[in-house]
């Protein structure tokens, strides 16, 4: 084993661990730490595996802008720990559903011709990664981007105050 | 073999370099701001312990050290203890992609100046800055004292605002080094520092990062007249401490990138490289004291609009200016 895998195995249990401490944490605040960590975990998983830009904008965007916001929310609200099952009976089956889903998927790939290729070790260099992006993925790029916008101005409208109140305030 | 312990050991003495010249310089930067401001307000500024009050951050630290240190009886223990660390630890990891000199060659070895030179410096300085957030939070949080959270909840709100500024402001540097490795930026700087072609992105980014640093006149998460001292109020000692030499860390770090992006880091004539990075880093800091000396706090309204009015929109506009003026030339 090199040091490599090493680091690897030792990721993915962090990142597993972590993963099962958040959901099922009954404190939402240490929920979103340990997500947090497990965030921060694939990050360096990324790192390892010859992406740093990805690495970068996990840890930007996941760990460093949504859960902030995630945190900043249960900060405010002062939520109450529930009292209820942590795993109620009823979401088992769609879980289990989903977990045969995905185990048969994996199973088609690792029985592939993929499954025995070794890849060779690359390092992404931002700009050759945003090259490939725009070139091959520009479609996706404008949805998600338009899909962005809508929320914006979903947001801004919800947020806005109506024109009476404004007007209430101001005499 | 041989070659990857000697490289690990060069390593290990730049970090621990780094890592001294930061903490101490954290030190006496308080010291400076202590004695400027002292001026500014015409007293005299520590002058007690030693000459010129020299020996005070060294007096401060041994009082911080041997302080009790107290956790609160409601408070969540285990992030309460965390908190400081994390503020001061983020603060000393952004100095990781920071040259701060030419390439040096040792015994036919070329040595970078630099701890880590990885292609996207810029995006990790981003990345440790967007998880400092989470000491300040936390640690209001987790004292679970009113002042404290209000505090932790400003620190927060205010830390989102401006680090949107603080990324948008240096896309145009980007765009003009077509790098975010630190090392490149400052190459790319060898003729004309940027602050002479984008003075827009150097002000905003300035602006930005005292607001990160949560400095008057951006200091709401810890206003004292309000808030008793914001997140860090039931912190004692050397947590406290911590909290202290994360800002001062966070001021310097600040200012070296400033001193990167702007002001061709550590290039200049005669003197040798890291001392002229450390004359630009102290000057953007002595800005910073003199603009704490000078303006009031702003209200709270007043910083949410000048950072999603004013700062994001301007740094919009300069980035599509920036990219027309390529385009064109």
């Amino acid at each position: 084993m090199t040091i490599y895998s090493a680091i690897f195995y030792l990721l993915a249990a962090l990142i597993i661990a972590t993963t099962a401490l958040a959901i099922t944490r009954r404190n939402l605040v240490h929920a979103v730490v340990y997500l947090v960590i497990s965030f921060f975990g694939s990050a360096l998983l990324f790192f390892l595996l010859g992406a740093p830009f990805l690495a970068a904008l996990e840890v930007i965007i996941y760990a460093g802008a949504i859960m902030v916001l995630f945190l900043f929310i249960v900060m405010m609200l002062r939520i109450e720990e529930s009292k209820r099952r942590i795993f109620p009976l009823s979401q088992w089956i769609p879980a289990a559903v989903l977990c045969v889903i995905y185990l048969g998927m994996l199973a088609v790939i690792l029985s592939g011709i993929e499954g025995d290729m070794r890849l060779e070790t690359a390092v992404a260099v931002p700009a050759a990664f945003s090259m490939w992006i725009f070139r091959h993925g520009w479609l996706a790029v404008e949805i998600a981007s338009l899909i962005l916008l809508v929320a914006l101005i979903g947001a801004l409208h919800i947020g806005r105050r109506p024109a009476a109140a404004d007007k209430k305030e101001a005499q | 073999m041989i070659d990857g312990i000697l490289g690990f050991a060069v390593l290990l003495v730049k970090i621990a370099v780094v890592l001294g010249i930061l903490l101490l310089l954290a030190a006496y930067l308080v010291w400076m701001e202590r004695k400027l401001l002292g001026r500014f307000q015409v007293r005299l500024g520590p002058n007690r312990a030693g000459i010129f009050g020299l020996l005070q951050p060294i007096a401060d630290a041994l009082k911080m050290v041997t302080k009790e240190d107290i956790v609160p009886d409601q408070a969540d223990r285990l992030l309460f203890l965390l908190a400081p660390a994390v503020v001061t630890a983020t603060a000393l990891l952004m100095f990781a992609v920071v040259p701060f000199g030419p390439d040096l060659t040792l015994m036919g070895k070329i040595v970078p100046m630099v701890v880590s030179d990885i292609n996207v410096g810029l995006l990790f300085v981003f990345a440790m800055s967007s998880l400092g957030v989470y000491g300040v939070a936390l640690g209001g949080w987790a004292s679970n004292s009113k002042y404290s959270l209000l505090g932790g909840i400003r620190g927060a709100a205010q830390m989102i605002s401006y680090e949107l500024a603080l990324g948008l402001s240096l896309v145009p540097v980007v765009m003009l080094s077509g790098s975010f490795s630190l090392v490149e930026i400052v190459r790319a700087q060898a003729r004309i520092p940027f602050v002479l072609i984008q003075p827009v992105s150097f002000i905003i980014f300035i602006i930005a990062a005292m607001a990160e640093s949560k400095r008057i006149p951006f200091d709401l998460p810890e206003a004292e007249n309000e808030l008793g001292a914001g997140y860090s109020t039931e912190y004692s000692g050397m947590r406290f401490g911590m909290f202290f030499i994360g800002e001062y860390v966070h001021i310097q770090v600040l200012g070296a990138l400033v001193a990167v992006f702007f002001l061709s880091g550590w290039r200049g004539p005669v003197l040798p490289g890291p001392v002229w990075l450390l004359i630009k880093m102290l000057a953007v800091a002595m800005v910073m004291i003199w603009i704490r000396a000078t303006l009031p706090r702003f209200r709270y309204d007043q910083l949410m609009e000048i950072g999603w009015k004013v700062l994001i929109p301007v740094s919009l506009i300069n980035i599509v200016a920036t990219g027309a003026l390529m385009m064109l030339f």
